[in-house]
């Protein structure tokens, strides 16, 4: 018994008994929302938490009575994080289960190939993951909305805090790809602007889990801070073996992103005293009253804390529905003007909105440092530092391309 | 009896007449399958195993790196539409066919020298030499983000211009050029070549003894191969309006491989059988289930444990590659 | 990119080999199975990638780590028992493309069932105490988990040679893959044979997979990518030839030791171009015999 049909069907039934409201909607056609992402494979952990957020997404918009009193519907599909499969679920999703709008993906790569589908078919996508290009020309277009972060974002906020409060002499090391590379040159870039100093740079490909061999030139160079590029299971990988070399003894150590499920794998024997910037962190509860709703509901569905990825999802969705609302209709074009008119939102954790150029989602976001030990199962880092939201972390509308 | 001796009849006509058989088959088999991408999809795989085919079933020889000339005439098709902005659709489709045809030519010609999997093993490491490529040479293919841009194109026919857009039409123009091409591949194997070709896979040394030049026959038909593949990747381009850099990896490559032997080398249409059902098949599945990898990896061990042949292989009630059709 | 210090180049070839030992383990148990048995097993990269699994578990039951290191290749091996007995076996006699196809289904069935078993986030298998830590070469700190994973495969091989060159059974292994028709034509039952290696190769990828454990963790992903380099490694060296293994396997490893080195960009490549140049020079790999399996 899979867990998507078991949540679906548990949570179907639970909205229908509590609300009335919900039998009322069920009446008209419902609103169908396509999400294509990697189930399966290397980021499945991530995807998981992806769902599940949207998943809350949905059952809140029914409690209430749906989009424009038309039930929400979610339909997932497992995008094998390639891009021509990604490609074909989209089409799937539009053509057969006519899906009004697509909310998805993980992979860079994947989202590109998914972007091209929504824009022949004039499909609103909002699109839930770390990209530079998906909001620039040419891969951009009127109906594609980038929720997410991205690269330049990323590393300048976390560049620049890294800069100012753990050391101006940097070893980058990052996977030899485009996620990678952008992070590695938006680096660079920071660092220099603050007057720092790029002792070395080395890529790797992707994937490879042998990094021993670049260790003992790192060492040799003694840099401050030692900036990790390095995604998925490579970050794992590549911690044990620093680590084995003694290497968090002689420097700090950080990265652009933490992720939850990977905190969680490598535990605090490797990510203590790491740093890393997060778009959400569930102890933020404590603190941010839009955090602690979002994490109760998430919680008592399913029982574990949210994620990073998951919020994501569950503002696209929740965008999606505000669009409607506001332009009163289901069209995607009608939807994204509404969205545009109206770009203030703040769904999980304080005040977002939409640039009207490029359709960028800018957002707050935080350091957190791995902690030695955890509290309880899911507190492996504590907060740092906040670093607001603000349209200078990211490339200006002139260079992605729009006039 | 009745019912299995038409199906045997059935089965003898689809034998004795393939081309027409396909014709009938898929001219309807858009509105067979859930939705019409996905036929295009299996139309487009099935002509790529078809060319795999004509390499692996018929000559003998097991190619692990099919996936570059597939590759190969995507990134043909994609560069000189999106990059170099031509705007002649039989241009872009012939510029596909051209790269992957030369391409099979050039790696054709270092691989042969080796035999078996040493010849196996090379094709996989020039595959992989042109993905690192392709990676690499991001300004032309996009790198590992993927070849965008590429244009929907109208079909210019002389008199009227029909658009490619819906999934449909697309569909029907993909078949077109699906059925010259299996007309084509017949042509080929009924032919003295196909003959030769057989004769080597059968028996390479008396092939030889017989006086065949077989080095000029096995690269003609490796060139051959490679362009049929090269015709599906360029479909396959003008489709997704997206060229992966997955379209070059071994993983591609194995697919293929993986769909011709469930169907059945060495049959006319056992590659398209394959990958009609393993296409359906992952489809279907993933849309039901998380785990569809252990589904489709029990279906496929199954077929492998009891039917000997391959899918159609097994209709035809023949044995591995000695079959007309 | 040339500023290189002797003990840098020095760490470089210690860390390649270890990576080298990996491909050892693994491309012996691929080229016993193809030597023997002409069947390429494509699910060696899932029991690689089983054994890490099993030594995570056995180690949370019994907090040991050598018991784990002992006792997960026997299961992995065990369970390629069960593989050759009720599933090769049925195949014999038939197209040689079979058992690559079926054990490609295999490979699938293992990874999605370990993902569904052990859950889609990754585990981590520590080294006890005593290999924890660096210890002092000289010209660079080691650690000392690597030095063990090299002695203990040198161990593994040295057993090796010893059951193939100086028992009876493994005589009847080497005479086995030279000719199997003779072998059999003496009155030798081959299949209790093919059994036996189909066991010992892989429960050798069960021992990469549990060694490599916690160098790199342990997720289900962990034998894709491996199974593609070993095969590699295993045509260098020459199909059906375990000293071509052994040779290879180190080889490969310096080869990616030093091109991530010198030129991190080409490391991925560096395999196939590798293989691409001995092939083309030597065609039937280093050490293999011309005309087996072609």
């Amino acid at each position: 018994m899979n867990r998507r049909s078991f949540l679906a069907s548990t949570t179907l039934a639970g909205a229908t008994l509590a609300f009335p409201a919900v039998l009322r909607a069920q009446g008209k056609d419902p609103i169908r929302i396509g999400f294509p992402l990697p189930l399966t494979g290397p980021f499945g952990a991530l995807a998981a938490d992806q769902q599940r957020g949207a998943q809350v997404a949905a059952d809140e918009l029914n409690a209430k009575g749906g989009i424009l009193g038309r039930k929400v519907e979610l339909l997932f599909r497992d995008d094998q994080l390639k891009p021509a499969v990604g490609a074909q679920r989209t089409q799937e999703l539009i053509d057969k289960e006519k899906c009004l709008f697509i909310v998805g993906g993980l992979a860079a790569h994947v989202q590109m190939a998914i972007n091209e589908q929504t824009k022949k078919s004039k499909v609103l996508f909002i699109s839930v993951s770390q990209s530079d290009e998906i909001s620039a020309k040419p891969d951009t277009s009127p109906l594609t909305f980038h929720e997410a972060l991205n690269p330049t974002i990323t590393s300048r906020a976390v560049g620049g805090w890294i800069a100012d409060n753990l050391g101006k002499k940097w070893w980058i090391i990052y996977a030899d790809y485009a996620w990678g590379k952008q992070n590695n040159a938006v680096l660079q870039e920071v660092l220099k602007k603050k007057g720092g100093t790029v002792l070395g740079a080395t890529p790797y490909p992707l994937g490879s889990a042998e990094f021993s061999a670049h260790l003992p030139k790192i060492q040799a160079a003694k840099p401050e801070v030692l900036v990790t590029v390095t995604p998925g299971a490579d970050n794992i990988a590549f911690l044990k073996q620093a680590i084995s070399f003694g290497m968090k003894k002689d420097m700090r150590i950080a990265q652009p992103l933490h992720w939850l499920p990977q905190l969680k794998e490598g535990g605090p024997e490797l990510y203590a005293d790491i740093y890393g910037g997060t778009n959400f962190y569930w102890e933020l509860q404590d603190t941010i009253p839009q955090v602690k709703r979002y994490v109760e509901a998430y919680q008592k569905k399913f029982n574990t804390p949210p994620g990073d990825y998951g919020c994501y999802a569950y503002s696209g969705v929740m965008e999606v529905a505000r669009g409607c609302e506001l332009a009163k209709s289901a069209d995607s074009e009608k939807v994204a003007d509404a969205l545009r008119k109206s770009p203030v939102y703040d769904h999980y954790k304080g005040k977002q909105w939409w640039r009207a150029c490029d359709n960028k989602s800018f957002q707050d976001l935080w350091i957190v440092k791995g902690r030695d030990k955890a509290k309880g199962d899911w507190g492996l880092v504590e907060v740092v530092s906040k670093i607001p939201a603000n349209e200078e972390l990211d490339r200006t509308c002139a260079q992605k391309g729009h006039a | 009896m009745g019912m299995r001796g038409s199906l045997r009849s059935a089965v003898d006509w689809v034998g004795a007449h393939p081309v027409s058989a396909f014709f009938v088959f898929f001219a309807v088999f858009p509105f067979l399958v859930p939705y019409k991408a996905l036929a295009t999809q299996v139309l487009i795989f099935g002509l790529f195993a078809l060319g795999f085919n004509l390499l692996y079933g018929y000559t003998g020889l097991l190619s692990f790196g099919h996936a570059a000339y597939y590759g190969l005439g995507a990134y043909g098709t994609g560069i000189v539409l999106a990059k170099l902005h031509l705007t002649s659709l039989w241009g872009a489709i012939g510029a596909g066919l051209l790269l992957a045809g030369l391409g099979g030519a050039v790696i054709g010609f270092f691989c042969l020298r080796r035999r078996g999997i040493y010849f196996a093993m090379l094709t996989l490491a020039f595959a992989q030499l042109l993905y690192f490529v392709g990676f690499h040479l991001a300004n032309w293919t996009g790198g590992d983000d993927g070849l965008r841009g590429i244009p929907q194109l109208k079909l210019g026919l002389p008199g009227l211009t029909l658009s490619l857009e819906s999934p449909l039409g697309f569909y029907y123009f993909s078949f077109v050029l699906v059925v010259i091409a299996v007309a084509v591949l017949k042509r080929i194997l009924d032919s003295p070549f196909g003959a030769v070709l057989q004769a080597i896979r059968e028996n390479s040394d008396r092939a030889v003894a017989c006086g065949y030049d077989i080095n000029r026959v096995k690269l003609l038909s490796f060139v051959f191969s490679a362009m049929f593949a090269g015709l599906a990747g360029s479909l396959d381009a003008l489709r997704l309006t997206v060229v992966p850099i997955e379209s070059l990896y071994w993983t591609t490559s194995g697919q293929v491989v993986m769909m011709t032997l469930l169907g059945g080398a060495g049959t006319f249409f056992g590659p398209f059988v394959g990958a009609a059902t393993f296409l359906v098949l992952e489809d279907r599945l993933s849309a039901f289930t998380e785990s569809w990898p252990l589904v489709i990896g029990a279906i496929f061990s199954a077929f492998v444990l009891f039917l000997p042949r391959g899918i159609w292989g097994t209709l035809m009630g023949g044995f591995h590659g000695r079959q007309s059709a | 990119m040339f500023d290189v210090t002797l003990s840098a180049l020095a760490a470089q070839v210690f860390t390649g080999l270890v990576l080298g030992m990996i491909f050892v383990l693994l491309a012996i148990g691929l080229s016993l199975i193809f030597g023997l048995m002409t069947v390429v097993n494509f699910a060696h990269g899932s029991l690689f990638m089983l054994g890490a699994y099993f030594g995570v578990f056995i180690f949370g039951l019994t907090r040991n780590f050598w018991l784990s290191l002992v006792v997960a290749p026997l299961m992995v091996g065990a369970l390629g028992l069960v593989i050759e007995r009720f599933l090769i076996r049925r195949l014999y006699g038939r197209s040689p493309d079979d058992p690559l196809l079926l054990t490609f289904g295999l490979s699938l069935i293992i990874v999605e069932a370990a993902r569904l078993i052990w859950g889609k986030i990754g585990l981590t298998l520590d080294p006890p105490r005593v290999l924890a830590g660096g210890a002092n070469l000289g010209f660079m700190t080691f650690p000392v988990y690597r030095l063990f994973v090299i002695a203990i495969t040198a161990a593994v091989l040295v057993a090796i040679w010893f059951f193939l060159e100086r028992t009876n059974v493994g005589l009847i292994i080497r005479a086995g893959s030279r000719d199997p028709l003779m072998v059999r034509a003496l009155g030798i039952d081959l299949s209790r044979i093919w059994l036996l290696v189909f066991g010992i190769g892989t429960a050798l990828a069960g021992l990469a997979g549990i060694l490599a454990g916690p160098m790199r963790g342990v997720y289900a992903e962990m034998g894709v990518t491996m199974v593609i380099e070993s095969f590699v490694v295993v045509v260098v060296g020459g199909m059906g030839s375990l000293i071509g293994a052994v040779v290879a396997g180190v080889l490969m490893g310096q080869v990616v030791g030093l091109t991530t080195f010198f030129a991190p960009a080409l490391a991925e490549i560096m395999v196939f171009v590798a293989m691409a140049v001995v092939l083309l020079v030597r065609p039937s790999g280093l050490f293999g015999e011309a005309g087996l399996l072609e």
